[in-house]
C-alpha cells in the first residue's frame, strides 16, 4: 500500500516495515471482517471467504490467524493456546507471529486477554464480554462425513433438514452404548444452524451457550467463516433418552487438585505410571499460585509451565 | 324372475400377431351368453374352439375386439371389459372366482394361509377364517401333516385340491371353472362334483370346462357350444 | 403372510387419485426421454413400467419421484400434508419434506440408496430421525423390527452395508425405504443385480410387505416375472411412449401392441 519496505523488523505500524500491519493486506482484511459480520448476522451460517494462503501451512491454524489478522489492534491482548496449553510449539509460534506483525501484547492470562486464538480448547476462565474467542477449524461441516454432496449439505442447512446429523449420534449409541464422540461435537446455534465446534472436547460445548464473548470460528482450507454472537442460545444435540452429557474424570488433576477441569492424561514411563493435568495450562497455573495442590504437586511436569511467555 | 350373474352381449375375439406378419386368428365372433344364479354354463366344442379363450375373456384376463362382458358385482352390471384396472381387481377378489389347472404356486406361504387369505381379504374374521378354512381342507382330504407346508412341492392333485379349496372356500357369487378336477383321482373328483352343488344350491352361477363326462352332466344345467358362433377365418 | 396386517397405510379416499400424471414429457435437448405421459394412481396400487433399456422408464420415474423437472406436463401427488397438489409446484423445502414424509425410493444398486459409511440399523432408522423422532430406544425396536421383517440377521445389525451381501443391501434399503409407512414407493428394478436365487426370495417378500401394508408402488422393470409377480397394472414403454397399458395378467397374456408381443415372446421359457 505503501512505498517498498525496506526494514522487516520495524516497528509494525512503521512506514518501512516489510509486511502490512497484522500481515494481511487492508482489502483482504476488509473482506474478511465482512464476512465475519455476515457470520455474526446468521449465527451458525457458514460464511464462504476467499481464504489468503498463509505462511503456514492448511491445518496449522490459517483460518483462525486470518481472523486474527483481520480483527487485531495494537491495542489489543493476545492470547494463543493449543490442546489448552499456551507453551506448545504452534501456540507459541502463533503468538510470537502477531507479537512481529501486530505489535501486540501477548498473554498466557485468560482474563486479560482481548483475543484468545485456539484449537482444541475453550479456558476454564469464563470468558467475559468483550473478549473474542478464535477457532481454527479443520471441518466447518458437520454433516460432510454422512453427506458428501456439498449441494445436499446446503439445501439441508438451508431447510434446517437436520435429521441426519442424529444418524451419527444414533451410531454412537449403538456402537458404544452412550454418545460417545469427544470432540467437535454438533451444537444447534440459535434452535436455527447446525454448527460443528472447532474440535474442542464436548466439555466444552456449554461453555459456549449463553457466552458473553463473540465466538468466531474460521477453516482457512475450506474458505469458510462462521460466529456465534454473544449471549447466544448453544444447544448441544442430543436423544430423549439418552441426553447430552461432558466427560467426566474419577481424579482431580494432579497438580492443581482442580476436579471441574478438562484432564489430559500424561504417560509418565513404560511402568505404566501416569498423572491426569489440567488441559488448560494457565488455569493449572492459576490454582496452583493460589495454593491449590494435587497428589503429584512439585511433579517436575508442573516446571515446564513456568517459562514466561514472549 | 332374477336377472344374470353374467351377461356376455356380442362379444368377439380376434388375435392379432403382429410379429408373424399381423396374422389374425379370429377366434369367435357375436357371441352371447347369460349365466343366471344356480346355473352351470358347460362350454362344449372340441379342442381349439374357444372355450378357454372365452372363459379368460369373461375373466378380464384376454381383451375383448369387440362387445361387453357385464358381471353383477355389488348388485350393479359392470362390463369388464370397459372397468378400470382396479374396478377388474376388486370383482376378482369379492365376485369372480377363477379356478384353473394349475395352482400359481406362491413360495413359502403355507397351504392353510393360502386359503384363509382370500377370505381376510374380504373381511372375515381370523376365527371363522380359520374355521373355514379347515373345514375346507378336511373335506378335500388333505392331509393334515401338509397344512403348514408350502404347496410347492405338493403333487399335481394336492395342488389342484389346495387350489380348489382357496376358490371355493370363498362362496365367490360367480366361478369360473376351467378343469378344475383334470389331474384329481374319482374319489376326490366326487368331492369336488359334491362342492360345486353345494354352490350350485347356494345360488353361484358357474362356466366351465370339463372334458371328463362324467363330471360335466353331475354338474351342467346346460351346455354352450362356443363353435355356434366361430368366426369366419 | 402373517394373517393379520402389521401397519396399514392410511387410507385415503377412494375418490381421490394418489396420484394424477398429465401430459408428462421431457425432452433431453431435442432427444426425447419420454412424451406425453398420463396416468392415474390409486392407494394400494401397484404399477409396473415395462420396456427395453432406453425406452423411457427411468426417466419417468425420475420425473415423477421429484429428481427431474420434466419439460413440460404435471405430476399431481396426493401428499399427507397437501392433498392433491403438483409436485413441482410445491416450494423446494416442501417438496422434500413430502418426500421424506410419504415416499420411498429403492434403487437397483444399494450403494445409491444406503449411506455407506454408517450402520445397517442407522440406515434403517435415518427416516425416522429426519421426520422428527429423537427417541433411541423406540427407534432402535422399530428398526429391530424392520430388520426382522425384511429376515435379516438381527445380531448384524451394526454392521456396515459395505460387509452384506447384495440381497442382504437390498433387504436393508428396503427396510430403510418402508420403516416411515409411505404411501408411494419408488422401486427402480429393485431385484436388478442380484442372482436369480435371491432375486425371488426378495421378491416374495416385497410382495408381502406391499400386499401387508396396502402400499401404492411404481416399480420400474424389465422382467416381465417380476411385472407379473408384483405389479396389479402395467405400462409398456417404447421410445419415450407409453404404448400399452392396461391389468398386468391381460398385458402379458394378451398383449395388443405388437411391440408388447415382441417383449413378452422374447421371455425364455425355462
Amino acid at each position: 500500500m505503501t512505498a517498498p519496505p525496506t526494514t522487516p523488523n520495524a516497528p509494525a505500524n512503521s512506514e518501512e516495515r516489510y509486511y502490512n500491519y497484522a500481515y494481511l493486506d487492508e482489502q483482504t482484511k476488509r473482506m474478511i471482517r465482512r464476512a465475519i459480520l455476515k457470520a455474526l448476522a446468521v449465527p451458525g451460517y457458514q460464511v464462504p471467504f476467499g481464504s489468503r494462503e498463509m505462511p503456514v501451512p492448511y491445518g496449522w491454524g490459517t483460518g483462525g490467524i486470518q481472523l486474527t489478522a483481520a480483527i487485531i489492534g495494537p491495542d489489543d491482548v493476545y492470547k494463543c493456546i493449543d490442546q489448552g496449553a499456551d507453551d506448545t510449539t504452534n501456540a507459541v509460534s502463533i503468538r510470537r507471529f502477531f507479537a512481529t506483525v501486530a505489535d501486540v501484547a501477548t498473554t498466557e492470562d485468560t482474563g486479560a486477554a482481548t483475543i484468545i486464538q485456539s484449537r482444541h480448547r475453550i479456558p476454564e476462565r469464563p470468558l467475559e464480554d468483550g473478549q473474542v474467542m478464535v477457532f481454527q477449524v479443520p471441518q466447518p461441516e458437520p454433516l460432510r462425513g454422512l453427506e458428501p454432496r456439498e449441494t445436499e449439505t446446503r439445501a439441508m442447512h438451508a431447510y434446517a433438514e437436520y435429521g441426519l446429523q442424529y444418524v451419527s449420534l444414533y451410531e454412537n449409541i449403538s456402537a458404544f452404548g452412550r454418545i460417545a464422540g469427544g470432540a467437535g461435537y454438533p451444537v444447534l446455534i440459535d434452535e436455527r444452524y447446525l454448527m460443528s465446534p472447532s474440535p474442542i472436547p464436548k466439555f466444552d460445548n456449554p461453555k459456549m451457550d449463553m457466552c458473553p464473548a463473540i465466538l468466531l470460528f474460521g477453516a482457512g482450507r475450506e474458505k469458510r467463516i462462521y460466529a456465534v454472537p454473544p449471549y447466544t442460545r448453544v444447544r448441544s444435540l442430543d436423544f430423549e433418552d439418552y441426553p447430552f452429557e461432558v466427560q467426566s474424570w474419577e481424579q482431580c488433576c494432579a497438580l492443581c487438585a482442580a476436579t471441574d477441569s478438562y484432564l489430559d492424561e500424561v504417560v509418565l514411563d513404560d511402568q505404566n505410571n501416569r498423572m491426569f493435568v489440567c488441559s488448560d495450562s494457565n488455569h493449572c497455573a492459576t490454582r496452583r499460585a493460589q495454593g491449590h495442590a494435587g497428589p503429584m504437586a512439585g511433579h517436575s511436569l508442573a516446571h515446564l509451565d513456568e517459562e514466561p511467555a514472549q | 324372475m332374477t336377472s344374470p350373474a353374467i351377461r356376455v352381449d356380442n362379444l368377439s375375439k380376434l388375435f392379432t400377431l403382429h410379429n408373424q406378419g399381423a396374422t389374425a386368428i379370429p377366434v369367435f365372433e357375436h357371441l352371447a351368453l347369460e349365466v343366471m344364479p344356480g346355473e352351470c354354463v358347460v362350454l362344449a366344442g372340441e379342442s381349439g374352439v374357444g372355450k378357454s379363450t372365452l372363459m379368460r375373456t369373461i375373466y378380464g384376463n384376454y381383451l375383448p375386439s369387440g362387445g361387453g362382458v357385464h358381471v353383477r358385482h355389488n348388485g350393479a352390471m359392470v362390463d369388464i371389459t370397459q372397468a378400470a384396472a382396479h374396478e377388474v381387481l376388486d370383482i376378482r377378489r369379492r365376485t369372480l372366482g377363477y379356478v384353473s389347472q394349475f395352482l400359481r404356486v406362491i413360495p413359502r406361504i403355507s397351504t392353510l394361509d393360502l386359503v384363509i387369505e382370500p377370505l381376510l381379504e374380504n373381511g372375515v374374521s381370523a376365527e371363522e377364517a380359520l374355521d373355514r378354512a379347515v373345514t375346507i381342507l378336511n373335506a378335500l382330504r388333505l392331509p393334515q401333516a401338509h397344512w403348514d407346508l408350502p404347496p410347492a412341492t405338493f403333487s399335481g392333485g394336492e395342488q389342484q385340491r389346495v387350489n380348489i379349496a382357496r376358490s371355493f372356500v370363498r362362496e365367490y357369487p360367480v366361478l369360473l371353472l376351467d378343469e378344475p378336477t383334470a389331474s384329481l383321482d374319482a374319489a376326490n373328483r366326487a368331492i369336488v362334483v359334491d362342492l360345486i352343488k353345494a354352490a350350485l344350491a347356494k345360488g353361484a352361477a358357474m362356466v366351465g370346462i370339463f372334458h371328463d363326462l362324467d363330471v360335466r352332466d353331475a354338474v351342467a344345467t346346460r351346455l354352450f357350444n362356443v363353435s355356434d358362433f366361430k368366426a369366419a377365418a | 403372510m402373517s394373517l393379520t396386517a402389521l401397519s396399514t397405510a392410511e387410507s385415503v379416499p377412494a375418490d381421490v387419485p394418489l396420484l394424477r400424471v398429465a401430459g408428462l414429457t421431457k425432452m433431453y435437448g431435442h432427444l426425447p426421454g419420454c412424451l406425453d405421459v398420463s396416468f392415474e394412481m390409486r392407494a394400494g396400487e401397484v404399477l409396473g413400467i415395462v420396456g427395453e433399456s432406453g425406452s423411457g422408464k427411468t426417466t419417468l420415474l425420475n420425473c415423477i419421484s421429484g429428481k427431474l423437472p420434466p419439460t413440460c406436463g404435471s405430476i399431481a401427488f396426493n401428499a399427507r400434508r397437501h392433498g392433491l397438489t403438483d409436485i413441482y409446484a410445491l416450494s423446494e423445502p416442501d417438496r422434500r419434506r413430502m418426500q421424506r414424509e410419504d415416499w420411498g425410493f429403492v434403487h437397483q444398486n444399494p450403494r445409491d440408496g444406503l449411506r455407506m459409511r454408517v450402520s445397517g440399523g442407522a440406515n434403517v432408522a435415518e427416516p425416522l430421525m429426519n421426520l422428527g423422532q429423537r427417541h433411541y430406544g423406540a427407534m432402535r425396536s422399530a428398526t429391530t423390527d424392520w430388520l426382522g421383517r425384511v429376515e435379516l440377521d438381527l445380531a448384524r445389525v451394526d454392521d456396515k452395508p459395505r460387509n452384506f451381501s447384495g440381497g442382504m443391501q437390498q433387504r436393508i434399503q428396503i427396510a430403510r425405504n418402508l420403516i416411515h409407512n409411505p404411501r408411494l414407493v419408488f422401486m427402480d428394478e429393485p431385484t436388478g443385480g442380484l442372482d436369480v436365487s435371491v432375486q425371488a426370495r426378495l421378491l416374495d417378500l416385497l410382495r408381502e410387505l406391499v400386499r401387508d401394508m396396502g402400499l401404492a408402488a411404481i416399480i420400474v422393470t424389465h422382467d416381465m416375472a417380476v411385472a407379473r409377480l408384483m405389479a396389479d397394472r402395467l405400462m409398456v414403454m417404447k421410445g419415450g411412449h407409453v404404448v400399452e397399458t392396461g391389468l398386468a395378467d391381460q398385458v402379458l397374456d394378451d398383449p395388443q401392441h405388437p411391440y408388447t408381443q415382441l417383449l413378452v415372446s422374447s421371455v425364455l421359457q425355462i
